[in-house]
């Protein structure tokens, strides 16, 4: 038995059934290993992807995404992957072949120095030195990735270090670690608190963040806001934590979000903000949800508690632990006039769209779109104009929206979209792009046929960078400035060469029975609509 | 802009100090002197960490090395309840006929005598950062060579804040 089988024996300890990966020499031990095991490994076209996928199968998941690559380039190409992941507190075990120990630091054939260079992206990181360690860090490893604020734990492990001969297996059973002890449970005075503040709130609101899907708190935060009638608006990252078409549900906020979310935001007397980083694009200007009213922070990572904004009463903790403790609370909260308020906020605040006929309107058509997918499905949205129409137009009912809210990493979409879909085979998978993200991970459609992953894609194509065009639209007047796509490959015929079924939509009248085709089965599909470049979201 | 001194004890794995250090400078945070060394308990290291920033800024690096996984504690050395020196090398170009006046400066404030040469004495001096400055200031009209000072280590006075990380 060598450190790669213990290294599998492991994974196969922690439930993992999926590996997303790269081979390379530095890591072909742990892939020799892997064979004697029942652990289904998945040929990713490039590494950054690899973390994409494993994004999308934890975020579907209760355990870590896992992927493996090797040493050199492919540690570093996972980078950018690890760093989409940190920025939206996904848990993964990041696994990565190194070169032997003894040559470490004298630059040799792919080495590269992947814990340091990760050092700010990951949640924690280790590099094996003895093969006997390997059960006590890939314990900890996962138990950091998927506890308190969630994220990214990177294993670098040297050649020598998975050929290291070990005599017996034993995976600990316990944690005994004296630094990491992350706060679930919310201090009762502070609850007491905020209870007392929900009594006299007039107008009283949640803003719901990606942390409550994190903690799996979509029911208990549901049942909360229904009991007292409190209305609710989410982040980027909290859409989904309440079907779009709830009475109580006001949208998103923030620079891309409805008018109405924010006004909301900012005329409330008592704001909880939960699993939300009050980061700038949800919350401009911090200092309008702190003044006049009260701020109720709850979080798992007391830093991000303060670090924004300061709130008049900070709560640090899970938030299911949370919503569970202010259930068992029994208080009054009348408000009725705020909600009829904010209804009629709704109803005369809504973003007007003058849509060219010629092309399809994404408004209308992800409404469409979102509206004919199964109750449960899962919605991937890429970067860029996609992502902001995704966010504004899509309907949630009892499903999953993803994708990269904090880093806004392009291409995301597609390997998230094929996680999601091998973390739940019985769920229908929609990855919605850009003709510019599709074109970054348009590789994986050679992943989707070998392991026939049937992920649904839809490519909104307006021939530009349409986010950036927009943005020098307004701030360059019109000086376009290396926005044009021209070049792209010719979607149908990319499809044929992949064997992967293709329809065009130009306009809203083929859209209704397009819609029906590309979602009717459960098989791969590609879907190119066609999208006025004048459109601005 | 504030100054506090920061005690940090953390696990002694390799790669802790440059795990503090990053977060620091990756963040902006204003490091004023760092000092580490070995706790009687060989597993343990402590850091005194020299820190300057408004209130937000200090209660962020509070909370941002808290959430450090090797970090096992991180607070605060308040001045009143607590000791700090510091010790500094100090090499001062002197000649025989000139020494004695330095060696009274240096005998005024307590500091040893660490080595003589024919043009040069090197002091060693310790004492809180005022001490220090006091000496060097001192010291103007002379030509120093070379200084070497490491930056304050403190504790709290008494038993009371005394940090007990339990064994696992």
């Amino acid at each position: 038995m060598n450190g790669a089988d213990i290294m599998v024996k492991c994974l196969e300890k922690e439930g993992i059934t999926d590996v997303f990966g790269y081979p390379g020499v530095a890591i072909c031990p742990f892939y020799n290993s892997i064979l004697d095991s029942d652990i289904r490994t998945i040929l990713i076209r490039t590494e950054q992807n690899a973390a994409h996928a494993a994004s999308g199968y934890a975020r579907c998941d209760d355990k870590p995404g896992v992927c493996a690559v090797t040493s050199g380039p492919g540690a570093t190409n996972l980078i950018t992957g690890i760093a989409t992941a940190f920025a939206d507190s996904i848990p993964l075990v990041c696994i990565t072949g190194q070169v032997n120990s003894e040559l470490l630091g004298s630059d040799v054939f792919q080495e590269a120095d992947i814990t340091g260079a990760c050092e700010s992206f990951v949640k924690y990181s280790y590099l094996v030195k003895d093969a006997n360690e390997i059960p006590r860090i890939f314990k900890e490893a996962f138990y950091i990735a998927n506890t308190g604020r969630k994220g990214p734990v990177l294993i670098d492990v040297p050649i020598d270090v998975q050929n290291q001969t070990v005599s017996k297996f034993k995976y600990p059973e316990d944690i005994h670690m004296r630094t990491y002890k992350p706060t679930v449970k919310g201090h009762a005075v502070q609850i007491a608190k905020v209870v007392k503040e929900l009594e006299k709130a007039k107008r009283p609101l949640i803003c719901a963040g990606g942390g409550v899907l994190l903690s799996n708190a979509k029911k208990e935060l549901c049942q909360f806001a229904e009991k007292h009638n409190i209305p609710v608006v989410t982040t980027m990252m909290g859409i989904g934590v309440m079907p779009t078409n709830h009475p109580l549900n006001f949208g998103m906020v923030g620079n891309n979000g409805k008018p109405y979310a924010n006004r909301a935001m900012n005329e409330s007397d008592l704001l909880i903000m939960v699993g939300a980083r009050v980061a700038d694009r949800a919350v401009n200007q911090p200092d309008l949800i702190t003044k006049d009213k009260v701020l109720v922070h709850i979080d798992v990572d007391p830093a991000e508690i303060g670090k924004n904004a300061g709130p008049s009463i900070p709560l640090v903790g899970d938030a299911k632990h949370i919503f569970k403790d202010f259930a068992e609370n029994d208080f009054c909260c009348e408000h009725e006039q705020w909600l009829e308020t904010l209804n009629e906020y709704r109803n005369t605040m809504g973003i007007k769209r003058n849509p060219n006929p010629a092309y399809v309107d994404p408004a209308e058509f992800l409404r469409k779109l979102s509206s004919k997918m199964k109750n449960d499905a899962v919605y991937v949205a890429d970067v860029g104009q996609n992502q902001i129409w995704s966010c504004a137009y899509v309907q949630i009912k009892d499903g999953t929206f993803m994708t990269s809210g904090g880093m806004g990493t392009m291409g995301y979409s597609i390997p998230a979209a094929m996680g999601a879909k091998l973390s739940k085979p019985d769920k229908q998978v929609v990855a919605v792009c850009g003709d510019g993200s599709f074109q970054m991970s348009m590789m994986e459609l050679g992943t989707m046929r070998q392991h026939n992953v049937p992920v649904k894609i839809i490519v909104m194509n307006n021939n530009y960078l349409g986010m950036v065009r927009q943005y020098q639209h307004f701030t360059y007047k019109d000086n376009y400035s290396v926005v044009d796509l021209t070049g792209s490959p010719n979607l149908e015929k990319l499809s044929a060469a992949y064997d992967i079924p293709f329809i065009r939509v130009e306009n809203m009248e083929q859209a209704d029975a397009a819609i029906d085709k590309f979602l009717a089965d459960d098989t791969s599909y590609l879907m190119e609509i066609m999208i006025d470049p004048m459109d601005l979201v | 802009m504030k100054k506090k001194v920061f005690q940090i004890l953390v696990e002694n794995t390799s790669g802790v100090l440059s795990r503090i250090s990053g977060l620091f400078s990756r963040r902006g945070y204003n490091i004023e002197s760092i000092t580490a060394g070995v706790t009687a308990d060989p597993k343990i290291t402590r850091i005194t960490i020299v820190a300057s920033g408004d209130d937000e800024i200090l209660e962020q690096i509070e909370k941002q090395v808290a959430k450090l996984v090797d970090v096992l504690d991180i607070h605060e050395l308040e001045p009143d309840n607590s000791v700090f020196r510091e010790l500094a090398l100090i090499k001062v170009r002197v000649e025989a006929n000139d020494r004695q006046g330095v060696l009274s400066m240096a005998d005024i404030f307590r500091a040893n005598v660490i080595d003589v040469a024919k043009d040069a004495l090197t002091i060693e001096l310790t004492g809180g950062q005022d001490k220090i400055e006091a000496f060097l200031k001192l010291l103007e009209g002379y030509e120093i060579l070379e200084l070497a000072r490491t930056g304050i280590a403190g504790l709290c006075r008494g038993t009371e804040g005394v940090v007990y990380i339990k064994a696992e």
